[in-house]
């Protein structure tokens, strides 16, 4: 496929943020992270796209809006490999890949049932921690039990 | 410490640990002071623990204290569906320290986040309740002369224990071989083992409990519930491989001691009460000197 043609696919901008490189499946997770589902910009998505690299991708471009660094890595949760494009006059001006943060506030539901935060309006905070086999865990600050990638639930 | 809430083992350095043991040292050998007068200790119990709340309630009355609260939430408005936050609040105006024990896994980290006074946690649910871990501590240096370089020994559920979970954790300041004993079901989790591991501390897993008795200087004993294992037949097998009797004793060191966070059930086989090496009934009075020195110290009074 040229460039031209999959341009098509999902429209230009000129001015605002491209996530690209999302699993298909997670981009509606993204778009509910980043609170996109309610936002007055022009906010055009798109899933299943072929991807050299991936097989299938998922991508998102939002107008007239730019991200914090520590926001935009809240979806790297759910989107580890996501680069974001920044776009001012139809210009990449900035390209950067997210990274997991170290601490995760409030997207994430913990696992455990009897969790304070599951029993009080509470808001969820997690450090982010490793086990032996290299498996990313989030550690809760309140029960210290531990939820694993499988088992994320997203506010 | 002054004026910091006590909610996890871990929000204590080594140095704190061993402040509080040497504090409780002191108040053992002399409970009774009017170290307290004029201050008011709350005790909320939103779930039943007679043992617990009588020990911290002596602890502070024999300081000359006052405590106010209450030992279940059948008659307050917690009942009338008050969030914690709000009892928690309300509490706070009346006292200058509040203990509470919780169902809730997490409650106590949350009530400290929102009291203006310190909290200290006496259980949250299955999570943690870090004064049984300083009196475990306390009694071990007690009994041994020191905490460092000991063969300590777990016996029986050490996957749900949590007063296991925390010991063992704060052992791993103390250069401690760890010899544990349980069912495969209820291995020590991975989580807890990483401390060990990171401490660069040695441990050992053993479903038979007499090849440990003769390297042991403590043996925590605890208790193996039925509802822990999903198919009863299991239980039905493991069941007896773990209680301790008498006559097990025989090789053990001199110096070993049981350790029992109690209530026992039938763990502990009544013939072993009399044994020298028993130390679960003065493990628990220890608990009286140990709440002493660690509301002493988060008041500023020690
Ligand atoms: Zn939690």
């Amino acid at each position: 496929m040229n460039d031209k043609r999959k341009e098509l696919i999902v429209s230009a901008i000129s001015n605002g943020t491209v996530i690209d490189h999302i699993p298909s499946e997670n981009v509606f997770k993204v778009i509910k992270i980043l609170g996109l589902d309610k936002t007055g910009k022009q906010v055009y998505f798109g899933t299943n796209l072929d991807s050299k690299k991936y097989g299938k991708k998922g991508i998102i471009k939002i107008s007239d809006t730019y991200f914090a660094i520590e926001e935009i890595n809240k979806i790297a949760l759910v989107a580890p490999s996501a680069t974001l494009i920044e776009i001012r006059d139809y210009e990449v001006t900035r390209k950067t890949n997210v990274s997991i943060p170290a601490r995760i506030e409030k997207i994430v539901k913990c696992f455990n049932p009897n969790c304070i935060t599951n029993k009080e309006e509470v808001s969820t905070k997690f450090s982010v921690i490793y086990d032996e086999n290299g498996l990313m865990k989030l550690s809760c600050h309140y029960c210290e039990k531990n939820t694993s990638k499988d088992n994320l639930i997203f506010i | 410490m002054k004026n910091r809430s006590l909610v996890s083992i871990s929000d204590y350095s080594k140095e704190e640990i061993i402040k509080i043991l040497d504090l409780a040292e002191d108040f053992e050998k002399q409970p009774r002071q009017e170290l307290l007068k004029g201050k008011v200790i709350a005790s909320l119990f939103f779930e039943p623990s007679t043992r617990t709340r009588l020990s911290f309630e002596s602890a502070v009355q024999q300081l000359g204290g006052s405590i106010i609260g209450f030992s279940s939430t059948a008659t307050t408005s917690v009942q009338k569906g008050e969030t914690l936050k709000d009892t928690i609040l309300t509490v706070s105006n009346y006292s200058d320290l509040i203990v509470m024990r919780h169902p809730v896994d997490g409650s106590a980290r949350y009530a400290s986040e929102v009291a203006p006074v310190p909290i200290i946690n006496a259980g949250d649910g299955a999570n943690q309740h870090p004064t049984q871990c300083l009196l475990d501590l306390y009694s071990i240096r007690k009994t041994q002369g020191t905490l460092d370089n000991l063969d300590i020994t777990f016996i029986g559920d050490l996957k749900y224990g949590r007063t296991v979970h925390s010991l063992v954790i704060a052992l791993c300041h103390f250069n401690t071989r760890f010899h544990l004993v349980s069912p495969v079901e209820l291995k020590l989790p991975s989580a807890v083992k990483r401390h060990i591991k990171e401490a660069n501390l040695r441990y050992e897993q053993y479903t038979d409990l007499a090849d440990v008795i003769p390297t042991s200087d403590i043996i925590y004993m605890t208790r193996i519930q039925r509802e822990r294992f999903p198919d009863p037949l299991d239980y039905e097998k493991v069941k007896n491989s773990y209680i301790l009797q008498n006559d097990a004793l025989e090789h053990a060191k001199q110096n070993m001691r049981i350790l029992h966070p109690l209530p026992r059930v039938n763990e502990i086989s009544v013939d072993v009460d009399n044994n020298p090496m028993a130390y679960y009934f003065q493990q628990a009075l220890n608990g009286v000197y140990v709440r002493q020195a660690i509301v002493s110290s988060i008041l500023g009074l020690k």
